[in-house]
């Protein structure tokens, strides 16, 4: 039993000679205030890395030293960021990360994705944690002023959307007269419904819940037509009904819900790094470029503006501070605007949101890019 | 030569199930009714349960993200680095229980786990090999714990000390560069029960010698000490550590210096070892408080200083008397730990939310959730069965 006692003790000893070699202090006395420095010395000896937040230039400056770009996205919404089984990020806002680390890098994988939470996202924007956050991020004024952030463009027009099983035939809201609507009580989401619903002369029953849960589980019970919520909240609620393929997202959007990245206040050129990525994005669509054909386009593309864009005449990425063919990686790497949209939103796949807003303005959408010049 | 018949032991009741169970289920008409009743009500609970794990539950979801689930993003190319320190550990594990152990059974079953794990479910071939290594090197420290099992006492519990460093040399590795030996894993890659379990170990390893100054503080003639440490303790635990997590991921980045940040895991790591030290404190000193006062004067009648007092006298009583209540501390702290999820980092309840989003397993949360409970509650129990074990080794609650 002494054998077990001294044993406990040399334990304890150890700990308590651990505990003092962390500061560097020869005293191993019991004092209480050396252990809080501890602590302190574990935090500091993880190497932080130097980010300056603010300031022209800096950001792309500090990306570059570092050879990656950290990038706050979320980690929990299918279709907009998620881990795939392979251990990648994917999503939406995952590819247009992508995008970012390819104009800048010509590399589409010197991304580390920094999964933050709604609560957090902001003070990591601020304190340098991440360079930029893409996650799924509604624009809204408070958010463009007073957290020091400024949004870069939307990316996805979300908005209020209607969920209906896909058997009953209903293809409009005009389809759902006379119909039972199930939606949450108290939010903006009910009166829209009642205003687009007015506005459109349409008569309906809602059956208001307290809760979002009650609200899909009645939904799920048949107890009424259709559900309504964001478009990106019916995803990954219809991903909880007990048959997700049998339920069918309508193409309205009644409601503003401008999603997109976001950056730091005091750095314009960062910010138009950012901007422009997303451009790129939307004119690869617009002008056909795909990664499959952005070598033929390039080698062979008469149209001045695709010639400026890719980089074969003109210097429009050396002005933003980057590399001529940083278009050209973006589309080559990670594709147009289309493809992203279609990859993880798409038709194919289970995260199916009919493109309504988000198709380009030539086809009726919002997309809709500035000139390359 | 006459031989003597022996005399033969009166039959065992025990060992006829049918005696046994006609005596305890069905001795009277009331028992009979009794047991048929909650023979229906278990198979009516048991019969749901089972058709949905076997029938009705798609398991392909946990299959297919075992990796995930395991060590997250942890690039598997560097996964062999966690197979060498989980080899580490079990070959401590085999010292010890050849040296500590009760049975002999008891061990080989224990160590025999990873093999069968290995071919009851559907791993890949790396981690069978990986398992079956596991199960060969406990085997061996087994076998070398029973050879001498008094002079390595010391050497195995040095082992334990320093393979927590060892664990996390591994994990994070050494070199900046990609290609030189031991590439740097950088944190944001450790998820899954890895990243669980290194906050579980840190938490536990650093709380501890703080929990017990700050015990040894509250009890101090010392009025900066004992105001300190009380101010801290009652501090500490009127807050929720879920509070302290989000005041270190929200609160502390806006406080240091502009560009300078702190790792999350780190971070994560600080708030769980600063949580439970204060318990801990409180546990230790209610330990302190059993310890009669006459081993302080016999101690000091044998000329000990108070640092030795302390060190060889008391609180190897103290800490052995609230082993129980250390034990429910350390898994209270595993179980904390799945907060971290809310503070954006993927440990093992935070991957499974991140598995639930990818569209090929949409609503498929019933399985996931009942596989990481079913994880949470395996090593939970373990702890509380090693526990068990050092207590009857110890003989706490004999005397």
């Amino acid at each position: 039993m002494r054998k077990m006692f001294s044993a406990v003790a040399i334990l304890v000893m150890a700990s308590l000679a651990l505990a003092a070699c962390g500061t560097a202090v020869p005293a191993p006395s019991v004092d209480t205030v050396t252990v809080k420095e501890t602590v302190v010395v574990e935090v500091t000896s993880s190497a932080p890395v130097v980010v300056a937040p603010t300031g022209y230039g800096v950001t792309l400056k500090t990306v570059m030293e570092r050879g990656n770009l950290v990038c706050g996205v979320n980690s929990q919404v299918p279709g907009f960021g998620y881990v795939g089984a392979d251990g990648s990020f994917a999503g939406i806002d995952v590819d247009y990360c992508r995008a970012l680390a390819a104009a800048i890098f010509g590399d589409a994988t010197k991304v580390e994705f920094r999964p933050v939470t709604a609560a957090e996202r902001f003070t990591a924007l601020q304190s340098g944690e991440i360079d930029i956050l893409s996650r799924n991020t509604t624009w809204s004024l408070v958010r463009d002023t007073e957290l020091g952030g400024n949004f870069v463009h939307t990316t996805f027009y979300d908005g209020q959307g209607m969920m209906v099983p896909k058997d009953s035939g209903i293809k409009t809201l005009q389809d759902l007269a006379g119909g039972t609507i199930c939606v949450q009580t108290g939010t903006t989401t009910e009166l829209n419904l009642a205003d687009v619903m007015a506005s459109l002369g349409v008569a309906y029953t809602p059956a208001v819940f307290e809760d979002a849960d009650s609200t899909f589980a009645a939904y799920s019970e048949g107890r009424c037509d259709a559900v309504t919520t964001d478009k990106s909240g019916l995803v990954s609620r219809r991903s909880v009904l007990t048959d997700p393929s049998a339920h069918e997202i309508l193409d309205v959007t009644m409601s503003k819900e401008p999603l997109g990245p976001m950056v730091r206040h005091g750095d314009d050129q960062w910010f138009d790094i950012a901007q422009w990525t997303v451009f790129t994005m939307f004119s690869g669509e617009e002008f056909g470029i795909t990664s499959a054909n952005v070598d033929d386009i390039r080698a062979n593309a008469t149209a001045p503006e695709v010639r400026r864009m890719l980089g074969v005449e003109g210097d429009l990425g050396l002005k933003l501070g980057l590399t001529n063919d940083w278009a050209y990686n973006i589309i080559k790497l990670v594709g147009n605007y289309e493809e992203i949209y279609n990859r993880n939103l798409g038709p194919d796949t289970p995260t199916y949101i009919p493109r309504g807003y988000n198709s380009l303005y030539t086809d009726g959408g919002l997309l809709y890019s500035p000139p390359f010049r | 030569m006459a031989s003597v018949e022996p005399v033969l032991p009166p039959m065992s009741e025990r060992s006829n199930i049918l005696r046994w169970a006609r005596k305890n289920l069905f001795g009277s008409w009331y028992d009979a009714i009794l047991t048929i009743l909650g023979a229906w009500i278990a198979y009516w609970a048991l019969s749901g349960l089972l058709t949905w794990v076997f029938t009705v539950a798609e398991w392909k979801v946990i299959v297919v993200n075992m990796r995930l689930l395991m060590i997250g993003q942890y690039p598997l190319e560097q996964a062999w680095r966690l197979w060498v320190w989980l080899a580490l550990l079990v070959f401590l594990s085999g010292n010890s229980l050849a040296i500590w152990g009760r049975g002999s059974r008891y061990a080989i079953a224990l160590l025999l786990l990873p093999v069968v794990l290995a071919f009851v479910f559907p791993f890949g071939d790396e981690p069978r090999k990986w398992l079956v290594i596991l199960t060969v090197t406990g085997l061996a420290g087994w076998g070398i714990g029973r050879t001498s099992p008094e002079v390595l006492k010391r050497s195995v519990i040095a082992g334990w000390v320093i393979s927590l460093p060892i664990i996390i040399l591994l994990t994070r590795g050494l070199s900046e560069s990609e290609t030189g030996f031991l590439p740097d894993v950088r944190t944001n890659l450790w998820g899954g029960l890895l990243l669980t379990f290194l906050l579980t170990v840190v938490g536990i390893m650093f709380s501890f010698p703080i929990g017990v100054l700050l015990a040894l503080g509250r009890r101090s003639e010392l009025p900066i000490i004992r105001w300190f440490s009380v101010g801290y303790i009652e501090l500490v635990r009127g807050v929720p550590l879920i509070s302290i997590l989000f005041m270190m991921s929200l609160m502390l980045p806006l406080f240091l210096p502009d560009g300078w940040t702190v790792d999350r895991v780190i971070r994560a790591m600080v708030a769980i070892t600063l949580f439970s030290a204060a318990y801990l404190a409180e546990n230790v000193r209610g330990g302190l408080q059993a310890i009669p006062k006459g081993q302080y004067e016999a101690a000091e009648a044998l000329g000990l200083s108070g640092a030795q007092t302390m060190i060889f006298i008391i609180l190897p009583q103290a800490l052995r008397l609230i082993i129980p209540i250390l034990v429910g501390q350390f898994i209270a702290v595993f179980k904390d730990t799945s907060l971290v999820a809310i503070v954006g980092l993927l440990d093992l309840l935070g991957m499974g939310k991140t598995v639930l989003a990818q569209p090929e397993f949409l609503g498929l949360q019933r399985e996931v959730y009942v596989f990481i409970s079913l994880i949470f509650w395996v090593l939970s129990y373990g702890m509380s069965y090693l526990s068990q074990q050092l207590e009857a080794r110890l003989g706490v609650g004999i005397r």
